[in-house]
């Protein structure tokens, strides 16, 4: 959560993916700048999924660029491994390692990916819990914790690698509706202190509060982009108007 | 290759020979396997019954083969039989009574595992229909226990197959005897042939054994569901 | 049928250097067991070109044929081509050869059962494969695999009773002996199945303790 905030730290150009013949993501241009929350809404099988994992190198693009900070990622200079430290990425299914306690599982990514200091992270992984409100339960397996506090915790597994970006792929979803606020409620904080975010979500009300800009997707393509008031007052296209009309009962 | 060894093999009397005995070592893989069938399917539905004495009695019993080498067991009653029943038994029954209790538990236990193993609600939403006892077992259970059963027996034939080969301790005349019978009569003009009998008894053993597995694997996979 | 105390006294330290040969093996083979079994599950679980093949047939050829089958081609097919190897060795080879496969079985199966989410999970913190494989993928693998990994311990152990075919002064070939010798049946009897249990009750003890605990600290999602 660095300094300059307006220049652009994630860009992607022409994407394109694949599966067998089908495109599932087809031609996204799309840039992030520092400190924007940027939130991507579209119907399911959209490829809003797909797109974040994209971005994390967990699926392979066939065409196109992903430059995070400038510099093309998957390039010989800057591998994967190296841009993950820079995304952090928290995913629908809120898993942790089930085998570590709440701690260890923090700690793994800072100390064996980023050879920190063991000692120098805890504190930070210990500041993050207080804040997310799970301090006490720092030395407890993920079996013991219930569905968003796990998620919370996963939250601050990702920060604690400290990254210019977040990507957050539908993480409430999978989530019991009491639990999705809690977590709904760490990320609006995330926001409010200038994280860098992509978001993508179904909880249109937390877009609206949530989101610098909406980046609404069908079939593969960025069909609208505006900012949250616009495009929830009046979307531009007939597709956004259909889709939100979706999430109304009348 | 005139010296490699190889022609023991191609000898047509030493092929019968070895034909005989590893007949003779099916012979009693296959007597085991449909009694231990049998009698597996009476003992695996009685350890589902919910009495504890009987439960404990059947556990008792596998665990003894479970833990207790086959061969020991049949040491136990090749040479302990004089002593308990006042009679020889020769190794050909000896082979056939173990690797039958054997086989008795571990098919028993395969029935247990698979009957309990289907979910209660198939029970209830098949009573809810109104069938009675035995139309539940006839249509719901058995058919479904079937498939999940069908796999492990299978290779549970695999198994006894290759346990089989154990009777050579028990003096049973078998292919490996026959083996060592044709390569001490050849020791002199023929130094290579125990590589050549020892290495074909271990591939008529895989021949027999693999297309059975793979059988059992094949189906295990079409029925999962 | 009263036992005959003095004899059983008197065969005793038999009896222990047999059971102590036996653990012998079986220690040494279960580990190598393990060691083989750890490679072999990783090149079929990362489909290794070339080699994923090779395994496969090894796999295969092991399970399918018996112990006493592999031992008596180790024995005494082997020499024939210059392969010498001392009866014991032959029998931690063959319980190797045997053990090897059970293991990578039961490991494959473990490491397909950590889900994809765990992989993705652990390559979006920026693990490498090494350490994906150290940290997430193979912990989890174990405790999923340990109790098919403690039933083939167990096997193992009991496998090695068929090593006296290859001339090794085991607890079976004592127990021949002494019977063919002195005629104490029962006594002899009687030691070779006490020798047996303290061998494999422990162990079975053990796995059951071990399994609670992992029962215990079962990874809910």
């Amino acid at each position: 959560m660095s300094s300059k905030t307006g220049e652009v730290i994630l860009e992607i150009e022409g994407l394109k993916k694949y599966y067998d013949q089908k495109a599932v993501l087809d031609g996204i241009n799309l840039s992030i700048k520092r400190g924007e929350v940027a939130v991507v809404i579209g119907p399911s099988g959209c490829g809003k999924t797909t797109l974040l994992k994209c971005v994390n190198g967990l699926e392979a693009h066939q065409e196109g660029s992903i430059r995070v900070d400038g510099k093309e990622v998957g390039s010989d200079d800057f591998s994967w491994i190296a841009a993950r430290q820079k995304i952090g990425m928290v995913f629908q299914s809120y898993d942790l390692f089930p085998h570590m306690t709440v701690i260890d599982n923090i700690l793994l990514g800072p100390v064996q990916v980023q050879r920190r200091d063991r000692a120098e992270v805890t504190l930070q992984a210990d500041a993050l819990l207080e804040r997310v409100g799970l301090a006490d339960r720092r030395g407890d397996y993920p079996r013991q914790l219930s569905g968003g506090q796990k998620q919370r915790i996963a939250i601050v597994r990702a920060l604690c690698m400290n990254p210019d970006i977040m990507l957050f792929d539908e993480v409430t979803a999978s989530l019991d509706p009491e639990m999705v606020r809690e977590v709904l409620d760490v990320m609006l904080g995330l926001a409010r202190q200038g994280m860098t975010m992509l978001i993508v979500t179904h909880e249109m009300e937390f877009a609206k509060a949530v989101a610098d800009r909406i980046i609404f997707m069908d079939g593969g393509v960025i069909a609208e982009e505006s900012d949250a008031k616009t495009f929830f007052k009046s979307p531009a296209t007939e597709r956004a108007r259909r889709f939100l009309n979706t999430f109304y009962f009348e | 290759m005139p010296n490699s060894g190889f022609n023991v093999l191609l000898s047509v009397n030493n092929l019968r020979r070895l034909a005989l005995g590893l007949c003779g070592t099916l012979e009693i893989a296959m007597i085991s396997v449909v009694i231990s069938v049998v009698l597996g399917v009476f003992y695996g539905l009685l350890m589902t019954k919910k009495n504890r004495f009987i439960y404990v009695l059947c556990r008792v019993y596998l665990d003894a083969f479970r833990i207790v080498p086959i061969l020991v067991w049949l040491f136990l009653l090749f040479f302990g039989s004089a002593i308990v029943f006042h009679t020889d038994l020769d190794g050909v029954t000896v082979s056939v009574i173990i690797f039958s209790m054997w086989g008795t538990a571990e098919m028993g236990d395969i029935v247990r595992g698979t009957v309990s193993s289907i979910p209660t609600h198939q029970w209830q939403s098949a009573q809810a229909l109104g069938l009675t006892q035995w139309q539940v077992h006839r249509f719901v259970i058995i058919p479904q226990a079937l498939r999940r059963i069908a796999p492990s027996a299978i290779n549970l034939i695999t198994r006894m197959v290759k346990t089989t080969s154990l009777v050579v301790f028990v003096g049973v005349t078998e292919i490996l005897r026959v083996g060592k019978q044709i390569i001490e009569f050849n020791m002199m003009k023929n130094p290579m042939a125990s590589f050549w009998i020892y290495g074909f008894i271990f591939f008529v053993y895989f021949l027999i054994c693999y297309p059975i597995s793979k059988f059992s694997k094949k189906l295990e996979k079409k029925w999962s569901y | 049928m009263s036992l005959n105390w003095d004899f059983i006294v008197e065969v005793i330290p038999i009896y222990r250097s047999a059971i102590i040969l036996t653990i012998r093996i079986a220690i040494i083979g279960v580990v190598l067991s393990i060691i083989v079994g750890a490679v072999c599950s990783l090149i079929n679980y990362y489909k290794v070109r070339g080699l994923n093949l090779l395994v496969r047939a090894y796999i295969e050829l092991s399970r399918n044929t018996p112990l006493v089958i592999q031992l008596f081609f180790l024995y005494y097919g082997l020499p024939k081509l210059g392969i010498m190897l001392s009866n014991e060795a032959c029998a931690i080879l063959g319980l190797t050869f045997l053990g090897g496969s059970y293991m990578a079985e039961s490991l494959r199966s473990g490491l397909e059962a950590v889900s994809r989410v765990q992989v993705e999970l652990g390559l979006s913190i920026g693990l490498n494969t090494f350490q994906l494989i150290r940290f997430v993928i193979f912990p989890q693998a174990m405790s999923i695999a340990m109790p098919a990994l403690g039933a083939n311990c167990i096997f193992l152990i009991k496998e090695t009773s068929v090593v006296s075919i290859i001339a090794l002064r085991d607890l079976m070939s004592v127990t021949k002996e002494l019977i063919g010798m002195y005629y104490n049946t029962t006594e002899s009897l009687m030691l070779l199945v006490v020798c047996y249990l303290l061998l494999l009750l422990p162990v079975s003890f053990l796995l059951i303790f071990v399994e609670r605990r992992l029962r215990y600290a079962e990874f809910g999602v």
